[in-house]
């Protein structure tokens, strides 16, 4: 099986793995640091717009509800990939644009800076969907019980309200984080050199496609694995103290 | 359309977005759409047919994926769960390389395979874009079948049992209906997903619209206009699809108690 | 705390800021042997990156080498992400419609590629019935759709290094190239073993272009003085050839 792993007899996979050169481990993993990077950084955006999105959606105006509702729909209904294409061209005009107006010099936004905000743009609006799903399955006889014994609306939100929307929430937003690690892939369509792009770099290279595209496989397992066993434990903590779900659920 | 529909705002809203899709069509540049009008639906029917035939097959795959899991001894489920975790774990783009580039690096290797039947299938690119979305869908689905599964009501299938009806027979005419039906909505999303995921097919020289959108930018160095387009083409197409599953749900009889 | 919050986004926002001199040299972020490709640590080597340096230095520029995506790579240039191209990019009559470009800093033909003893021709009766490769928003993607009608398909890569690879998995009949590229590949293990040189096709300046030059957003005449300034005393002082020599065997100036 190795045999058709090696690209002829050149070098063996372990060699082009290797960390120093003329491996490319090193390489990898820095796009693997790039990748959990952006990920962060456009999860922790999302979630920042979702909480606002979820509010709006359920306590805001009319007006605000139809246009976070446009928001959504329109954002989970165009392919993520057209989506960045759009943002990463229009985020950079619209700032350059606007500094141009104002006077300033056109600034060169970072490709992990534009990575971040498009992505988090993307994320926001499924985050807001999470959150507001989530922030509805609160019973509401305890937030009608809490209001009735004279709680007043922040302490309402931080001891009733918060506990229960987080353990619903975390299933969801745990696929949420799954989805915005892969989705920093498609940052590779516009050159950014995060793992997907660094392995096709390699791959191009050294000819060797099938053992790099199954590194960074396996490096995107152990990403995805891991992450499973952290969002496990923070249910576990979100879930402390209620009832067990009933019948096992789906 | 309700009349509750049409609040103030909303109608004011909806000027406003007639305004703004006016204002789009007369000042942007549109001067290239004739040259490429003639290659547009061929490369919609693209995205649509690969869509359709990826879910179908991979659905046909991810049921016994899923049943496997639910029901399964622990030989078949273990794999059919390392296989889930495999799909759901890697991005797509890296599982698309992987068989198209991969595979293909495999080829000089074997000289057979140029002289055998499944060189005019191998050689092309969109049996690997269909084979990777396939598997990909299997993998997704394959976790939303086994929760379907596992959630129907287990006394039906004992009182099957009790009357003494085989056990294919129960799959078949009551676990697996009812299985899909609490499914539905479920697979209806995973849809407008598998829609969402095959602009990839593009970076393996497959023309889906996507491609062709990106090649009006690169002749024409235009990049909105072409952009937009495609991103109203996958709207529409979504808002087909949901209508298409909320027909299918209305299709069934379900009785809620 | 807010300022501090303030002042981390503002810095990870304006990354580079705009009134740091550095000017921004796009590359294609696809390799593209010899002149520009990754090596193990990730960092840029070849041809193109020394001349870079050697041209930056003439200039007494200080410059970025950034990769860009190749495709997109003149909407970057357009919309200020990068400040000029250096990517092996062909000066056409179509690209000097939207961005500018210096005097030309190399040309080589354009040469076909297919498997051993395929016994092909370089042009139109050659070509059809044959699926072609090339890469995506090039120079020979213009040319095979122009001069090669019969063709069975022309199928586009995004990077040069895809189309050879399904040459030599035999995907594609013919790949369509630069010619150095080309003997890049045809010198590496596997193209020795797959594939052959079948020559160059008959020019069209039109669309094969003047050769190779930097590509600069259109008005900037002061950069672009800078930068035939920086290129001609490259050449002239013979700091062009000692840069070509651990390349290539003879002079890529070309005609």
């Amino acid at each position: 099986m190795l045999g058709l792993i090696a690209p002829t007899a050149a070098a063996s996979a372990f060699d082009l793995l290797a960390w120093s050169p003329p491996g490319w481990g090193a390489t990898l993993v820095a796009g693997l640091w790039n990748t959990i990077l952006i990920a962060f950084g456009a999860y922790g955006l999302g979630l920042f717009i979702g909480v606002l999105g979820a509010f709006g959606k359920l306590y805001g105006g009319p007006i605000t509800r139809d246009l976070l509702g446009v928001y959504t729909t329109l954002v989970r209904a165009v392919p993520e990939l057209v989506l960045i294409l759009i943002l990463y061209f229009a985020v950079t005009d619209a700032v350059n644009q606007f500094l141009v107006f104002n006077g300033y010099e056109r600034i060169q936004l970072s490709g992990v800076a534009a990575g971040i905000a498009v992505l988090g743009i993307v994320q926001g609006a499924y985050s807001t969907e999470v959150l507001r799903g989530a922030i509805q399955s609160v019973p509401a006889g305890q937030i009608e019980a809490a209001r009735a014994m004279g709680m007043p609306p922040m302490l309402l939100a931080r001891r009733v309200t918060l506990p229960l929307m987080t353990a619903a929430a975390v299933p969801g937003l745990a696929n949420l984080w799954l989805t915005c690690t892969k989705d920093t892939a498609l940052l590779a369509v516009v050159g950014f050199i995060e793992l997907t792009k660094a392995t096709s770099l390699a791959a191009g290279t050294t000819k060797a496609f099938l053992t790099f595209y199954l590194a960074a496989g396996v490096l995107y397992l152990i990403l995805s694995l891991l992450s499973g066993v952290v969002f496990g434990r923070i249910e576990r903590w979100a879930r402390k103290g209620q009832r067990p779900m009933a019948g096992g659920g789906m | 359309m309700t009349k509750a529909f049409w609040k103030p705002h909303r109608i004011v809203m909806l000027a406003l977005a007639a305004a703004i899709v006016l204002w789009c069509a007369f000042n942007m540049n549109w001067t290239w759409l004739p040259d490429y009008l003639d290659k547009i639906p061929l490369a919609i029917w693209r995205t649509i047919w690969l869509t359709a035939a990826s879910m179908t097959l991979g659905m046909m795959l991810a049921i016994p994926l899923g049943l496997a899991q639910a029901a399964g001894p622990w030989y078949l489920s273990t794999p059919a769960r390392v296989y889930c975790s495999i799909i759901r774990g890697t991005p797509l783009l890296l599982q698309l390389w992987l068989l198209y580039y991969g595979l293909g690096s495999l080829f000089p290797q074997f000289p057979w395979i140029r002289e055998s039947w499944m060189w005019p299938i191998l050689r092309q690119a969109w049996p690997y874009a269909l084979l990777a979305l396939t598997l990909s869908v299997a993998g997704y689905e394959g976790e939303v079948m086994r929760g379907a599964l596992k959630g129907v009501p287990g006394g039906q299938l004992e009182a099957a049992r009790a009357m003494g009806m085989p056990r294919t027979k129960s799959f078949f005419r009551i676990w697996l209906p009812q299985a899909l039906h609490r499914a539905l909505p479920t697979i209806g999303g995973e849809t407008v997903l598998q829609m969402k995921s095959t602009p990839l097919v593009a970076t393996i020289t497959v023309v889906d619209i996507y491609s062709l959108s990106k090649r009006v930018t690169q002749d024409t160095f235009i990049v909105y206009e072409p952009l937009l387009l495609l991103a109203v083409v996958y709207m529409i197409m979504a808002g087909m699809i949901v209508l298409l599953f909320k027909w299918l749900e209305s299709r069934v009889p379900s009785r809620t108690a | 705390m807010k300022k501090t919050l303030l002042t981390l986004a503002a810095t990870l926002a304006f990354g580079t800021a705009a009134f740091a001199e550095p000017l921004k040299i796009g590359i294609a972020a696809e390799p593209y042997p010899p002149f520009a490709s990754p090596d193990a640590s990730g960092a840029w080597v070849g041809w193109e990156v020394d001349f870079i340096n050697a041209v930056c230095a003439a200039g007494q520029m200080e410059c970025v080498v950034t990769p860009v995506a190749w495709e997109g790579i003149i909407p970057s240039l357009t919309g200020g992400q990068i400040d000029a191209i250096m990517a092996s990019m062909s000066i056409t009559e179509e690209r000097m419609q939207t961005i500018d470009f210096s005097d030309k800093y190399y040309n080589t033909p354009s040469v076909l590629l297919t498997a051993k003893g395929s016994g092909l021709t370089p042009d139109a009766s050659g070509m059809s019935g044959k699926i072609i490769g090339v890469q995506v928003s090039t120079i020979h993607e213009a040319y095979a759709q122009a001069h090669f009608p019969d063709a069975a398909e022309i199928k586009t890569y995004q990077t040069t290094d895809e189309a050879f690879q399904d040459l030599s998995a035999g995907r594609v009949d013919v790949a369509f190239a630069d010619s150095i590229a080309n003997d890049a590949f045809l010198a590496s293990e596997v193209g020795m073993a797959c594939c052959e040189a079948i020559g160059a096709v008959a020019d069209d300046p039109a669309i094969l272009g003047l050769g190779i030059g930097v590509g600069l957003r259109k008005g900037e005449d002061a950069l672009k003085a800078q930068f035939n300034a920086a290129i001609a005393k490259v050449i002239a002082d013979g700091t062009y050839d000692t840069i070509s020599k651990p390349y290539f065997p003879s002079s890529i100036y070309g005609g």
